[in-house]
């Protein structure tokens, strides 16, 4: 029977079919769905680890104990992981082991547009990438016979595209793989110089197998329809090169990405006059071909920058435009993605605007305090930095600066990275404020559990991590736990936390408005004594805007979270039924 | 060689994703291929969503080249003239008639909703305004609005599937309990519709 399935789930689908037992990860758009999918087998063992590091190292121990086992992860979450992927290369693996990075062309939801496939090629290890949901299922199930049969850890490199486009899969039964037997093998898997020397030897040995294998591979398959013109493509490229070009080229499409066969392109370039790389981000293939000495045409005809189309394929290749370009004449104002009506963060935001603080911040749903009008985030680079980044400007800038320094960081952020850069603060004598955004839920990827909110990915209850006692025993004294809802408490609290000579963590508990938990009734009304100041408007809620020169509440998006009704000077916000 | 191509667009928290899924899963019943994208992550959060479904035979890419939507669902009409390019020549607009100010319209944007609808009366041949709110007023809910611009689409004849199937995708899709009030969004929808 075929289902329809999204990248991701099919990729969930191969691993269970591949007798995975298993999964650990962490969330990260466009990846998350693979892990959530994963849940719904009762026969794997998932978890939400606290970042792709730890999931990484629980993916690789499973594998050392003889299990087939497997972690996802979004394209900066591999950069999270690098260190132990480098060198499980070295060490291989005894279960099969498969990781997955979902890169992000277009940046739908990342801050950087990094393509994954050089991680391949400097971790030496073999990588997939499926073109469809139907590919994801077959590679994913592929890649774990492949991870065995070379003793290599398998890297299977999604895009948005693949991981959100949904399309039939034929679902087959569940392998019965039995666990390993466990045998101490120190010369494989203790990776002191000694051994590490040897195993070098080995990883360059296997790379050479698996370029053998590139060649012969039904992963790379190729498709004669011309002589005139070939594509070289892969993932969700080929896709788009097929809908544009249809037969009137010749195909050599990759499943598999690296090692890339040598003989395999060189016998395809020379059957074609021309030859054409098309391939997303960076040049990979196309390095790869003209190093061989190929004469092929790749980035002088495509855009490293954002996601391809079939109609930018067609007018490459054949400057023909895919339909006459009806360019629309009418202005449209863009529709940025904004905190939600209810959102905890905007009275955080609120609160730090006015008192006009520099901040430090991090990834989340929060990231948006950087979007007018609350325009409070002056920056953000990665998972965690907000903290450390924080310590360095104070560091470079003098206390007096601190003083109107703050840090920003979700709850399950804060696990992730941000606990280590607070201990940096303690340790290196920092005076730094950090204000950890606890919404009781990761946000952004939507509402997964994590250490702290007393849940396991399969809502079993466990332990929970308490932020105040964490923070305290890393030797922070002043912890404070506040309701950012309560406006004037808490730009109290964080006036007098910025000024301390001494560093605080100020934990602004409020649960994410989205929660089946939080029970906002009613909504609110602007009443006839509104001034028309305007105060409200600040708050950037979606729910509010101006018609007619008037302010008005949008009763079907407000919730009757009420922040509104605490910034009106006058009073004149009231909650309806 | 028939292929069916639908763009489903609005504002993240609208219901466009599960409208995309009925039409999917109604395809397939018919053992049509079908590929959709859909977005997902962070442009949910109030901003604009575009969903993707493609049905019919030689469908490869899964989003819909420029120009050869036969369908266009619009959830809100600003988000209609900002997908219009996707729609073919001769296709169908179908478009809830109420604006959904984007915050950005709160700072200096520029944004007006009857702008938006000469600008689409003008450029669209088959061009469907549905009065959202009163459909989903007779029907006592608000989430009705998807369903209710489904079944207009499906009543035109130019979508993968008809109001039959479209049924029958409801009661498979979504829970019992709300079969009901679907079902009557959609004889409603039709019959003030076509």
């Amino acid at each position: 029977m075929k289902k329809l399935m999204l990248g991701n789930a099919a990729v969930a689908r191969g691993a269970y079919e591949a007798g995975v037992t298993v999964v650990a990860s962490y969330p990260g758009t466009p990846s998350t769905e693979i892990t959530e999918n994963i849940v719904k087998y009762d026969e794997i063992y998932a978890e939400w680890s606290p970042n792709e590091k730890v999931a990484g190292e629980v993916a690789i121990g499973a594998s050392i104990g003889g299990a087939r086992a497997m972690s996802c992860m979004k394209h900066v979450g591999l950069n999270v992981m690098a260190d132990p992927v480098f060198t499980a290369s070295y060490t291989g693996v005894s279960g099969g082991l498969v990781l997955c990075v979902a890169d992000d062309p277009g940046m739908h939801s990342s801050q950087n547009e990094q393509d994954s496939r050089h991680y391949a090629k400097a971790a030496k290890l073999l990588m997939l990438e499926p073109s469809d949901s139907s590919e994801c299922k077959e590679f994913t199930k592929k890649a774990f016979k492949i991870s065995e049969d070379f003793d290599t850890p398998v890297i299977i490199r999604l895009s948005t595209r693949v991981s959100h486009s949904q399309g039939l899969v034929d679902e087959k039964d569940r392998e019965n793989y039995e666990l390993k037997d466990y045998e101490k093998n120190s010369a494989k898997y203790v990776m002191m110089p000694g051994n590490a020397i040897k195993r070098h030897v080995v990883v360059e040995e296997r790379t050479k197998k698996e370029i053998e294998f590139a060649e012969t591979t039904d992963l790379n398959t190729t498709e004669i329809n011309s002589d005139k013109i070939g594509v070289i493509t892969s993932g969700i490229s080929y896709m788009y090169a097929k809908e544009a070009l249809g037969d009137r080229v010749s195909y050599l499409k990759l499943g598999m990405v690296y090692p890339l066969p040598e003989k395999l392109i060189k016998d395809f370039c020379e059957k074609h006059e021309k030859v054409y790389i098309i391939e997303e981000l960076d040049p990979f293939i196309e390095e790869h071909c003209k190093a061989l000495g190929l004469d092929v045409i790749g980035k002088e005809k495509f855009t490293m920058l954002g996601e391809y189309t079939p109609a930018l394929i067609k007018k490459a290749i054949f400057d023909e435009d895919s339909n006459e370009f009806a360019t629309i004449d009418e202005q449209i104002p863009i529709r940025p993605p904004v905190m939600c009506a209810g959102c905890p963060h905007r009275a955080t935001f609120y609160v730090l605007k006015k008192l006009g603080l520099v901040v430090s911040g991090d990834i989340g749903c929060y990231t948006l305090g950087a979007a007018a009008p609350l325009a409070s985030v002056d920056s953000t680079i990665c998972m965690g930095a907000s903290v450390s980044a924080a310590l360095g400007m104070a560091k470079a800038r003098g206390n007096e600066f601190n003083k109107k320094l703050v840090s920003v960081i979700g709850d399950s952020t804060f696990i992730h990275s941000g606990i280590t850069g607070l201990i940096d603060i303690v340790y290196n004598k920092g005076n730094n404020t950090v204000i950890i955004l606890d919404n009781s839920i990761t946000g952004m990827t939507g509402h997964q559990d994590n250490p702290t909110t007393g849940f396991t990915i399969r809502k079993e209850p466990t332990k929970q991590v308490d932020l105040e006692l964490l923070a305290k025993a890393v030797g922070i004294e002043r912890v404070v736990v506040a309701d950012p809802f309560d406006l004037k408490n808490f730009e109290r609290i964080v006036k007098e936390e910025t000024q301390a000579d001494e560093p605080s963590v100020i934990i602004a508990q409020r649960p994410c408005a989205l929660l089946k938990t939080v029970k906002y009734t009613g909504h609110c009304k602007i009443g006839p004594e509104c001034k028309n100041c305007r105060m409200c408007m600040k708050l950037g809620c979606p729910a509010i805007s101006v018609k007619d020169d008037k302010v008005v509440i949008d009763e079907t998006q407000c919730n009757g979270c009420g922040l509104c009704i605490n910034v009106c000077p006058f009073g004149a916000i009231h909650k309806e039924d | 060689m028939n292929t069916y191509n639908c763009l489903l667009c609005g504002v993240g928290g609208q219901g466009t994703v599960l409208a995309s899924k009925l039409i999917a899963y109604a395809a397939m019943q018919k053992n049509m291929n079908v590929r959709t994208s859909e977005t997902i992550g962070m442009a949910q959060r109030g901003g604009s969503v575009v969903s993707h479904v493609r049905c019919g035979d030689n469908i490869n890419s899964p989003i819909i080249a420029k120009h050869t939507a036969q369908v266009l669902i619009a959830f809100e009409p600003g988000e209609a003239v900002r997908c219009l390019d996707y729609l073919s020549p001769d296709g169908v607009v179908i478009v809830n008639n109420k604006a959904v100010m984007p915050t950005t319209a709160n700072f200096g944007a520029q944004y007006d909703e009857n702008e938006m609808f000469d600008y689409l009366k003008k450029n669209v041949k088959n061009l469907i305004i549905v009065d959202g709110n009163d459909i989903c007023n007779k029907c006592n809910s608000n989430k009705v609005l998807n369903i209710a611009l489904l079944a207009v689409a499906a009543k035109t004849n130019k979508l993968s599937i008809g109001i039959d199937e479209l049924k029958k995708a409801i009661k498979f899709k979504i829970p019992e309990k709300f079969h009901d009030i679907n079902i009557t969004a959609v004889d409603y929808a039709v019959q003030r519709y076509i």
